[in-house]
């Protein structure tokens, strides 16, 4: 059982000392300084628990899933489809067969696309998408409309780092068939009103696919109350593994959409004149998954579920505003996404500095932030920079790891100037 | 290391401040883009030849300290040199921010204004910002087949 976190405490509280023994990554210095991880929104570190619970699989239980008689394939299958189960319970979806294990948010996002989009776009159809989406929201958008001839169109981000609701009735039109938003913003850490977008998108014919890679980390989903059509995520920024994400989709829009890739697991009869898919959800699942990966993925559900969300939310968003209130003492500093609603993400560029250069000085800190665009170029675009420093936040993060940031950062004007 | 002035030397940073050669050369008799799709940095050289000399060497672009004064550096290093002479320093100078050189008795054949950047072999995800002008003035020169490099995330 994961231990409780104190609101806001440093690394002395006990129950964050205790929780944070249970990421033993974090002990250890970088360039002679004790590692202060604040890169959590490009991934997060796995406590123990998953990784041992990946471990043993391998260890004690790997076969291969839904292919053998044998007693281990069999426990193997049911562990695959345990993990399922865990995913349809983190989400609230209604039934396992909505939920569709993936490579990662991309992968889902990709499959989507091809499918639901190849299936139903048609030439001068629209997919609106947001300024604030991450690259893997945007390009397999216009991977399809290139090959369907739909258009693609973009709803604004305001000045503080907000959708610009104001425009989605315009944008919003009869031929729009997809919205693609993401629940949280990777760089400015934003939390859009995802029921509010839905619920007009449904209103115009248009289903909505939410990219929550950075929502699920920080906050309780339940996808029928958002009213999401599609909702996609990936284990390691959730502090599971890398290669595994999950995909959930509404019941009758997954069934009626044609397999992406083909392969095994998926079919229910095959000869070289006719195939046959097997039912959803494998019928998406091509080929051996990633088993090890999804039983990692239901052991970092277990370690979420035990956590209280209420607490872990306010325990990440006070060091959010601490770190907010304290850096914006440092001369030139520019917070980019004021938006009141925020979790997780702080972005922000340093005048006359570039973003990599102040990554580079904290490193040597030991401090690990992201300096670039965050593959979000539009949104850099929009903010008229070319890339911020970006320091995020997970439950095992401290307040001495604001003070080190922002000591780092003081040493940043420091060595620039300024 | 672990004091960013290793790094961060100080004729490094005075050229990032205030980069030489920073200008367009409308008569460059060629020019050559850079882009780092890891971090979205980009410059442009421009040059001007006379027979086999670069008479005239600019830059202009975005991008971090070590990006910008590289190619501040670089345009005060290579004005005069013929091409073969442009290759072989790219080479030493590649070879000592990789780390591949034989030590310091290699690096005393550089100039010791691009030496500066020996701090770099220290961090591999900054060497594509201390070679970026250099590509791009190889491919203003018609030489180096440069290959895109891996994509940006
Ligand atoms: C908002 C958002 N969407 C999508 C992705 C892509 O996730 P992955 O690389 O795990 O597929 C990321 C992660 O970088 C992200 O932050």
């Amino acid at each position: 059982m994961a231990p409780t976190l104190m609101a806001t405490g440093n690394a002395a509280g006990s129950d964050l000392a205790r929780l944070r023994r249970d990421f033993p990554i974090l002990r250890q210095s970088v360039h002679g300084h004790p590692l202060v991880y604040l890169d959590n929104a490009a991934t997060s570190q796995k406590p123990r628990q998953v990784v041992q619970a990946e471990a043993d699989f391998s260890v004690l239980e790997n076969a291969n899933v839904h292919r053998g008689v044998h007693s281990l394939s069999q426990r193997a299958t049911s562990r695959y489809d345990g993990a399922r189960e865990r995913v349809r319970a983190f989400v609230n979806a209604g039934h396992c067969d909505e939920i569709v294990l993936t490579a990662g948010t991309t992968a889902g996002i990709n499959l989507i696309a091809q499918s639901y989009g190849g299936s139903v776009l048609r030439q001068g159809d629209e997919i609106l998408l947001t300024e604030m989406e991450h690259h893997s929201n945007i390009v397999p958008w216009q991977l399809i409309a290139g090959r369907t001839g739909a258009r693609i169109r973009v709803l604004p981000v305001t000045d503080r780092g907000e959708l610009d609701l104001s425009r989605l009735p315009e944008l919003l039109s009869t031929r729009t068939r997809i919205v693609a938003v993401t629940h949280v913003s990777n760089v400015l850490g934003t939390v859009n009103p995802i029921l509010e977008i839905a619920a007009l998108a449904r209103a115009a014919g248009a289903v909505t696919v939410v990219d929550g890679a950075q929502a699920v980390p920080h906050f309780p989903v339940d996808v029928q109350t958002l009213g999401a059509d599609f909702y996609v995520a990936s284990g390691h920024k959730m502090y599971g593994p890398t290669g595994i994400g999950f995909l959930y989709g509404r019941r009758e829009l997954l069934e009626a959409m044609p397999p992406w890739q083909g392969g095994g697991g998926m079919i229910q009869r095959v000869s070289f004149e006719e195939t046959s898919y097997a039912p959803v959800p494998a019928r998406f699942e091509a080929g051996t998954p990633p088993i090890a990966q999804a039983v990692g993925l239901a052991a970092a559900i277990d370690y979420l579920s035990a956590l209280d969300w209420a607490q872990l939310r306010g325990h990440e968003d006070g060091l959010v505003a601490q770190a907010a209130e304290r850096i914006a003492e440092i001369p030139g500093y520019r917070l980019i996404g004021t938006a009141p609603t925020r979790v997780g993400a702080l972005s922000f560029v340093l005048e006359g500095v570039h973003p990599h250069d102040v990554g580079t000085v904290l490193d040597l800190r030991g401090i690990a932030v992201r300096a670039s665009h965050h593959c979000a170029q539009p949104l850099m675009r929009r903010f008229g920079i070319t890339g911020t420093v970006r320091a995020s936040f997970a439950m095992y993060n401290t307040l001495d790891d604001v003070d080190a940031l922002v000591a780092g950062l003081r040493e940043v004007r420091q060595v620039f100037g300024g | 290391m672990s004091d960013p002035s290793e790094l961060y030397q100080s004729v490094i940073l005075d050229h990032n401040r205030a980069p030489r050669n920073y200008r367009e050369m409308p008569e460059a008799s060629a020019q050559a883009e850079g882009y780092n799709p890891m971090c979205g940095d980009q410059l442009k050289v421009w040059l001007r030849l006379d027979g086999d000399r670069i008479v005239d060497v600019s830059f202009q672009g975005s991008g971090c300290a070590i990006s910008k004064a590289s190619a501040s550096l670089m345009t005060t290093a290579v004005k005069g040199k013929t091409p073969a002479e442009v290759e072989h320093l790219f080479q030493r100078f590649q070879r000592m921010v990789t780390g591949q050189d034989s030590g310091q008795a290699e690096q005393d054949e550089l100039p010791a204004r691009l030496v500066v950047f020996a701090g770099v072999r220290e961090f591999p995800s900054r060497v594509k910002c201390a070679t970026l002008s250099w590509h791009a003035l190889r491919s203003a020169l018609g030489g180096g087949r440069e290959r895109p490099g891996p994509g940006g995330g």
